[in-house]
């Protein structure tokens, strides 16, 4: 047993601690407070604590555990909020009220509750690690097979039916080593990444029913993505909207340090939202690791990997997980003051030098995955990260070392967001690298001409950022009418088609179909236009066009209405246009280029 | 501040002073976070508490400050206790030094209960929602900006601006409407001056708000590091009155500036690696301990807002300070300064400034079903009549359309009548909003593309 010879926040120093393991977890003072060893030279142990420590004293023993920082994996995940070293928080609250005391613990998973367990496989037969032994209905949504857990093989003995406990023996499975009774029940140390068999590259886009990024800046399936802004941009919001909206199988939502509010505002909302695809509540595919600013630092560190080891265990029963961690920059602060607090030789803005590895380890783990198992079975983890960098400046090391690992980076503007474009990523800064993965899909349930259209989307809206540098030179009337004209197709595209209201009750969520019938109208409108001015229709003339007001509607309308209107409303606009180049006979110079 | 002798032992093994802190040797058995009281040569008892427990050591920083401490005679007590503070509704209606000693010449209060006045974390999951919309009277945040009970909506501003007369005003005619309820008001100065804590004192007298009303005074003029402590005695009283008697607390916390340079000065001298500008890299971890104070819990009646009021250095959004803040809160309120050279009260600049928690204070029920259009519609209009008159700055004012005129002249209004308003005026949501309506009118409707249709009809449209 451990004694304490210092404490400096949530940082412990333990003497006599030979015997113990690097990030093995103790049990600190005589509370027994959760802690883990990040530090070990002889028998001295260095030592962070999940919990707030004042009132700890140095004499005081500490005991190692022999395990380390672990997650309990089974039924009873989905729906849960817990706190970044997985205790549930509903159940904490249950047993000692509405302020998180120290001390406290509680089994991630419920222990008495029964799960109807249905069996796959058939006593004697023969089973490998990853193999599903059974299944549990967990949620409306969610199916949840029970794994032959990894590094098991052999001949199944026994195998149970029906209502058990998490704890419970379902399967008794004749090893090399002799005979394993399997719970449904999963322990795993979160901060080593769960075995799978192969790695592919995403090619199936993750659809999140924003336009911006389905249409403009597409996220894979098994992708990575980053989404850094300064305060107030709209970080949490668009991640809680991929949240709701995203064609996943289940949403593991990482709140590290951030607001508790924000966590409330999951708890209350997604309950009530319904999954377009299924119409469930998209609470019952979501489990919640809330450590927010004021919960202790170490346990924030903790959450982001807790987080991602919920993820992949859903992704090697063959599900396409989406995770969405909110704030990186958080996390990372966290470890800046754990190594602070070491006296660890600082790098870039006092950050530890394993920043980058770390960040790099983390996204790693993200990815589209054959998983363990003899059946082919294919799952995923996408990524999200917030980034937070101080005073919006993306040069920090956060931000940096992020960008060269991440696919796709939705790049938020503070100036979009103080004039209330949202979602404020920006079209002209922003990428994604999955650009040519996700073609073939689109290709394939939508047609040919997605990404030509996109790109002549965003080839416009580079010219419209060229002809306003010219506009703040010399003012507007400098500028000829077809360039006009592209300017106001510009705007329209930007506020029609990219603005999406997060909070509108319809505009919310927009299907892909609907994206791409709106982009299809607003380009449509962009070339007859341009064309239109080049044979000197004035642009004022075009701007009474009544199909503007129409096209501005669009993104009110249901997309089943949408879907049947869509083609009345192109050709309006078709017809609109002829009958305004009627009033001008006279074409000019080169104006006579076919549409 | 209360430090009760229970385990205490005494110690006159200062062994070194440094700045505001100043470390013990041969000690036993102190614990991390433990209240010591100082007691000088002078007889003068000062107040600290454990930053860094070593088996015989203790680093400790001192409140009062070290001045007047030396290494042979100073009395050293541990007193085995975590910093407590007795909370009891005899606080109401008095005025405590920013260590919580009565400073108002009346008897020390009963109290009630001892609180720990670091508090706990709520849990994320027994926090409700806050979404009760409170009127503060001022257009440009009841419009546009919405405070909800149980949010912390905080005052960017600078030097000079009218910050306080602002939070002063919002202390006066914040309700909530319909209701008839407890409320209290919590006030915490971290290094103001005797005129800044005197005008508020003044004003919570005239209005009979003192009444209702715990002052906790640390003055420009008092130890800096007693400014870590002033605002956790507070907002300890704060969840009391909220979340032990029912009440609806307003917390103003001014002037976080000052806190903030307090918690340099302590990380300065313990030699830790420093953060952007000087200041430690846990500022956004130990600002959130304060800010998280904020909130609603489920099944209890009470709530605590929080306003805390920043001047931002060099009037940078950017620096640390308002950056961090910025980060935590659920919005801010930007001062602008060349609307305060204008004239206009509040100078509020509704662009940079944001209400996170608006959503769902507003709307039918809440305050009226127009309220979110209208609000993202004078955003968006604002935004383009200043984007214009940079324009015409540059290029002059020929070159404009009779579009771009009209947006120019709607800036002008906005600001001369939205914006501004009396230091007394207070205004309902309807006449905020209506007014909205009329400003909106001015501009072509087919540029009036945040608003639904059916809004159009009913409100645009010349009555
Ligand atoms: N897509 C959106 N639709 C509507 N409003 C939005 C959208 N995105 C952001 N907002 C508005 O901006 C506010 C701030 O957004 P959000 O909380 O997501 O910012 P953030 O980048 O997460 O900030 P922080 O870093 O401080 O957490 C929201 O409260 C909301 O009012
Ligand atoms: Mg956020």
């Amino acid at each position: 047993m451990g004694k304490i010879v210092r404490i400096t926040g949530p940082v412990v120093i333990a003497d006599k601690m030979k015997g113990s393991e690097m990030y093995e977890l103790v049990r600190v003072g005589e509370e027994g407070l959760m802690g883990e060893i990040i530090g070990l030279t002889e028998d001295r142990a260095t030592i962070q604590v999940y919990e707030e420590t004042s009132g700890v004293k140095p004499g005081e023993k500490v005991e190692g555990t022999g395990k380390p920082l672990s997650v309990e994996l089974g039924p009873g995940l989905i729906g849960a909020i817990y706190d970044g070293t997985q205790r549930p928080l509903t159940v904490i609250r249950a047993k000692i009220g509405d302020m998180i005391k120290r001390g406290v613990s509680a089994h991630a998973l419920p222990r008495d509750k029964k799960w109807e367990f249905v069996p796959k496989v058939k006593k004697g037969a023969d089973v490998v690690e990853g193999d599903i032994l059974g299944t549990v209905k967990e949620s409306k949504l969610v199916e949840h097979r029970i794994l032959v857990p990894p590094g098991i093989n052999g001949k199944v003995l026994e195998v149970a039916d029906g209502a058990h406990k998490v704890e419970d023996a379902i399967a008794t499975i004749e090893t090399a080593d002799g005979k394993r009774d399997i719970p449904m029940m999963q322990i795993w140390p979160v901060r080593r990444a769960r075995p799978f068999k192969e790695k592919f590259d995403p090619n199936e886009p993750l659809l999140t029913g924003q336009r911006v990024a389905d249409t403009f800046f597409p996220i894979a399936k098994g992708g990575t993505v980053a989404i850094p802004g300064g305060f107030g941009s709209g970080k949490t919001v668009f991640l809680q909207q991929v949240a709701k909206w995203a064609d996943a199988d289940i949403v593991t939502y990482v709140g590290a340090g951030e607001r508790g509010n924000e966590m409330c505002d999951v708890l209350v909302h997604f309950p009530q939202l319904k999954d377009p695809r299924t119409g469930e509540s998209l609470m019952e595919r979501t489990t919640l690791i809330a450590n927010t600013s004021n919960m202790p630092v170490a346990a924030r560190e903790a959450g982001v990997y807790t987080g991602i080891t919920i993820a992949e265990y859903f992704r090697d029963m063959g599900y396409d997980v989406a995770l969405m961690a909110d704030s990186t920059s958080r996390w990372a602060e966290a470890m800046r003051e754990i190594s602070g607090r070491l006296e660890e030789m600082p790098g870039e803005e006092g950050f530890p030098a394993y920043l980058a590895s770390r960040l790099a380890e983390f996204y790693e783990r993200a990815g589209r995955v054959r998983t363990l198992g003899s059946d082919e079975r294919f799952g995923s983890v996408t990524v999200l990260g917030a980034v937070s960098p101080p005073g919006g400046d993306l040069s920090e090391p956060v931000c940096q070392n992020t960008l060269r690992i991440v696919k796709v980076f939705w790049a938020l503007d503070t100036g979009l967001a103080d004039r209330r474009h949202f979602p404020a990523i920006h079209w002209l800064t922003s990428y994604s690298l999955y650009v040519d993965n996700v073609r073939e899909w689109w290709k394939q349930k939508l047609g040919e001409d997605w990404k030509s259209l996109r790109d002549e989307a965003i080839a416009m809206l580079q010219k419209e950022a060229e002809l306003e540098e010219i506009v703040k030179l010399v003012g507007p009337d400098a500028l000829p009418e077809p360039e006009r004209a592209v300017l106001e197709a510009a705007r329209m595209l930007r506020e029609d088609f990219l603005q999406q209201f997060a909070f509108h009750e319809v505009d919310t969520y927009c299907p892909v179909e609907k994206q791409l019938g709106m982009l299809r109208l607003v380009l449509d409108f962009y070339r007859n236009s341009v064309e239109a001015a080049k044979r000197g229709i004035p642009v004022a003339e075009i701007k009474k066009l009544p199909i503007k007001d129409t096209i501005a509607s669009m993104k009110r309308l249901p997309s089943e209405k949408f879907a049947k209107e869509q083609g009345k409303m192109e050709k309006q606009l078709m017809e609109q246009f002829e009958a305004l180049l009627k009033t001008r006979k006279a074409p000019v110079e080169e104006g006579k280029r076919e549409g | 501040m209360k430090g009760e002798a229970v385990k205490s032992r005494e110690y006159l093994t200062v062994a070194e002073v440094s700045g505001p802190l100043m470390i013990v040797e041969g000690v036993s058995g102190v614990a991390y976070g433990e209240v010591v009281e100082v007691i000088t040569p002078d007889g003068e008892v000062k107040h600290g508490q454990v930053l860094d427990a070593y088996e015989d050591r203790a680093v400790v920083q001192v409140y009062e400050g070290t001045r007047g401490i030396d290494t042979f005679k100073t009395r050293v007590r541990f007193t085995g206790e975590t910093i407590k503070f007795g909370v009891g509704l005899e606080l109401l209606g008095r005025i405590f030094s920013g260590r919580g000693a009565p400073i108002d010449g009346g008897p020390k209060p009963i109290f009630e209960d001892e609180w720990d006045v670091h508090g706990a974390p709520i849990n994320p999951a027994a926090r409700e929602y806050p979404s009760e919309f409170i009127q503060t009277g001022i257009s440009v945040i009841d419009g546009m900006n919405t405070l909800v009970r149980g949010q912390k909506l905080p005052i960017f501003s600078g030097a000079g601006l009218p910050h306080n007369e602002l939070a002063a005003q919002i202390a006066r005619q914040a309700k909530v409407l319909g209701e008839e309820e407890k409320f209290a008001v919590v006030f915490c100065g971290m290094g103001i001056t005797h005129e800044e804590a005197a005008f508020f004192i003044k004003d919570f007298e005239q209005t009979g708000a003192l009444e209702r009303a715990a002052v906790f005074l640390n003055l420009a003029n008092d130890p800096a590091i007693e400014r870590i402590l002033t605002p956790r005695l507070a907002l300890t009283a704060a969840e009391y009155f909220a979340f032990t008697q029912g009440m609806h607390v307003l917390v103003i916390l001014t002037d976080l500036t000052n806190y903030c340079e307090a918690l340099r000065e302590i990380s300065a001298a313990r030699s830790e690696v420093p953060g952007r500008r000087g200041y430690p890299g846990y500022l956004y971890t130990d600002l959130a301990t304060m800010y998280e104070r904020a909130g609603r819990i489920k099944g209890k009646k009470g709530s605590v807002t929080q306003m805390p009021i920043l001047t931002m250095p060099g009037d940078d959004i950017t620096h640390p300070i308002p950056d961090l803040t910025g980060y935590i809160t659920e919005g801010q309120l930007c001062m602008d300064r060349e609307l305060h050279r204008k004239g206009v009260y509040p100078p509020i600049n509704p662009l940079p400034s944001l209400s996170r928690l608006m959503k769902d204070g507003i709307g039918p029920g809440r305050t009226r079903e127009d309220h979110m259009d209208n609000s993202n519609q004078l955003y968006a209009a604002y935004a383009e009549g200043k984007d214009l008159r940079a324009l015409v700055a540059v290029v002059g004012g020929e070159a404009l359309t009779e579009r771009d005129r009209r947006y120019l002249d709607f800036a002008d209004r906005f600001e001369q009548e939205f914006i501004n308003q009396g230091r007394d005026e207070d205004r309902s949501i309807e006449t905020t909003l209506d007014l909205g309506w009329e400003l909106l009118r001015t501009l072509p409707e087919a540029e009036l593309k945040r608003i639904d249709p059916k809004f159009i009809e009913k409100y645009l449209r010349p009555k």
